[in-house]
């Protein structure tokens, strides 16, 4: 079977808008969550997220192509050209190169914005780029144009399990030899009026902070951004001296068919399994795992049980960056990638935020408020999201 | 809006949920027990947020909910008349 390396990445999210940013945040514990500054923010009962700060897409974008993009493919565009700049990938790939992303709401400030004109402005007609714009597909298809790669290209939506879902199927594409190169991961952009809103009714938002396995969490907070890794058939990275940030090294992916929203141990733990199989690692291999570690009871009940089942009594150290970068997602498995590659190439743990107290329901090493300095082989990173649906990715040192 | 008027209104939304006659439903019963899940839950506090015209302070993430309680339907009764009443 075909090796697949990580070769290069990139991401815009609340802590910054770029990896090296992205990795001092990381090394420092900066929280990126923030009162929330959007239209019509005051009418909502949660006013805080993890957005990005100073966007500005008239920077990296012409007057021309800009009405084609939502803040969704905006991130998507910005990541990967990061991403690939990192990696330096000749132009060319054609065919042997794809792009599977994941997203869960796609372009829903287009959705919001174009409703808001005919149903509350009494406006009649809309731009004419609304289709193009909010379709789910639209920030794998213009990675695809923008880095013309013409092999397997789609949209993947899971909810929160969305950008591992891609990651993972983008892994087989490589392993199966469908192409060598593909550009995967996630972009979400859903911290608008509609979209907060739609989260409020669900009861799981926390109004104050996020404190992942931590006594006193009261919930998640929703991020933004994307994270684009550039995953490479090992041969053909070194074929052209690409250095591989990474390995990796497997993908499990389980569904729970149980409960809409509930979380599953079984499942959760079955999809942990099923990544260290395909990887060929055992549970004591794991120097780390990114926890999905939402801060919800639910969650992080169902998950620090799922963890123990399959590592244990003794886990390996567990952080769910999330009180970082915030929930972002269908993107947010991509950032928590992104966070296993640092632990992975520095051997540096990022903390989990807000920690106040340890859970008795929660009795994992949570690596709490610092970046905790280990030496670490190899590290899964789990999501799990509503639906049902499990997706778990091992990573191994390069 | 008398109590037993809001007791009425709330027990016709818990039943609406548990798929149950709102006979069967008594003021003192524990929530839990009448098996409404998570979502049973938010649905009804949605419908008691529409009906009443409030806003209840529910988070899903707190075991005990010091801001409302959800423990008997007696209780969801009284805290949404003292949101009723602080609205007025």
């Amino acid at each position: 079977m075909r090796r697949v390396v990580i070769t290069g990445i990139g991401t815009v999210n609340a802590l910054a808008q770029d990896v090296p940013g992205t990795f001092a945040a990381f090394r420092a514990g900066r929280c990126g969550i923030g009162p929330l500054t959007f239209r019509d923010a005051e009418r909502l009962s949660i006013r805080i997220g993890a957005e990005l700060r100073n966007w500005r897409p008239e920077a990296s974008f012409s007057a021309k192509d800009l009405p084609l993009y939502d803040r969704v493919t905006q991130y998507a565009l910005v990541a990967g050209a990061e991403a690939v700049a990192m990696a330096g990938l000749p132009m060319g790939l054609g065919p042997r190169g794809g792009v599977i992303l994941g997203t869960a709401a796609g372009g829903i400030q287009t959705w919001e914005e174009s409703y808001r004109a005919v149903f509350a402005e009494g406006r009649s007609r809309v731009s004419p780029l609304v289709v193009p714009r909010l379709m789910l597909n639209a920030p794998a298809s213009h990675l695809s144009i923008r880095h013309g790669l013409t092999g397997p290209v789609l949209a993947v939506s899971s909810a929160c399990a969305s950008a591992n879902h891609a990651m993972g199927l983008a892994l087989q594409q490589i392993r199966a030899g469908a192409a060598d190169v593909m550009l995967t991961g996630g972009a979400e952009a859903m911290l608008c009026f509609g979209g907060v809103k739609a989260w409020e009714g669900l009861r799981v938002l926390a109004p104050d902070a996020c404190r992942p396995f931590s006594l006193g969490r009261r919930g998640m907070v929703i991020g933004d951004g994307a994270g684009v890794l550039v995953f490479e058939a090992e041969e053909h990275a070194r074929a052209r001296g690409a250095v591989p940030l990474a390995e990796v090294a497997g993908f499990g992916m389980t569904a729970d068919a149980a409960d809409i929203v509930a979380p599953n141990v079984a499942g959760a733990a079955r999809a942990m399994r099923a990544a260290l199989r395909d990887a060929g690692m055992a549970p004591q291999d794991l120097g780390y795992i990114n926890a999905h570690g939402t801060g919800t009871l639910a969650n992080d009940r169902a998950e620090s049980a799922a963890i123990l089942e399959v590592c244990g009594v003794a886990p390996p150290p567990v952080s769910s960056t999330k009180a970082m970068h915030g929930h972002a997602i269908g993107a947010t498995g991509a950032l928590e990638a992104i966070a296993c590659v640092q632990a992975l190439r520095e051997g540096l743990l990022p903390p989990t935020l807000g920690f106040e107290a340890a859970d008795p329901d929660c009795p994992l090493d949570i690596v709490a408020l610092h970046a905790r300095p280990a030496r670490v082989e190899a590290a899964l990173s789990n999501a799990f999201a509503f639906g049902g649906l499990n997706a778990v990715l091992a990573f191994r040192r390069a | 809006m008398e109590r037993a008027e809001i007791e009425a209104a709330v027990i016709a939304i818990l039943a609406k949920q548990l798929l149950l006659p709102p006979g069967e439903i008594s003021p003192d019963a524990r929530i839990d027990e009448l098996g409404l899940d998570s979502l049973g839950k938010v649905e009804a506090i949605f419908a008691m947020e529409e009906r009443f015209g409030i806003h209840v302070p529910f988070n899903a993430n707190a075991p005990d909910q010091p801001e409302f309680d959800f423990s008997t339907v007696g209780g969801v009764v009284r805290d949404v008349e003292a949101l009723i009443a602080h609205k007025g």
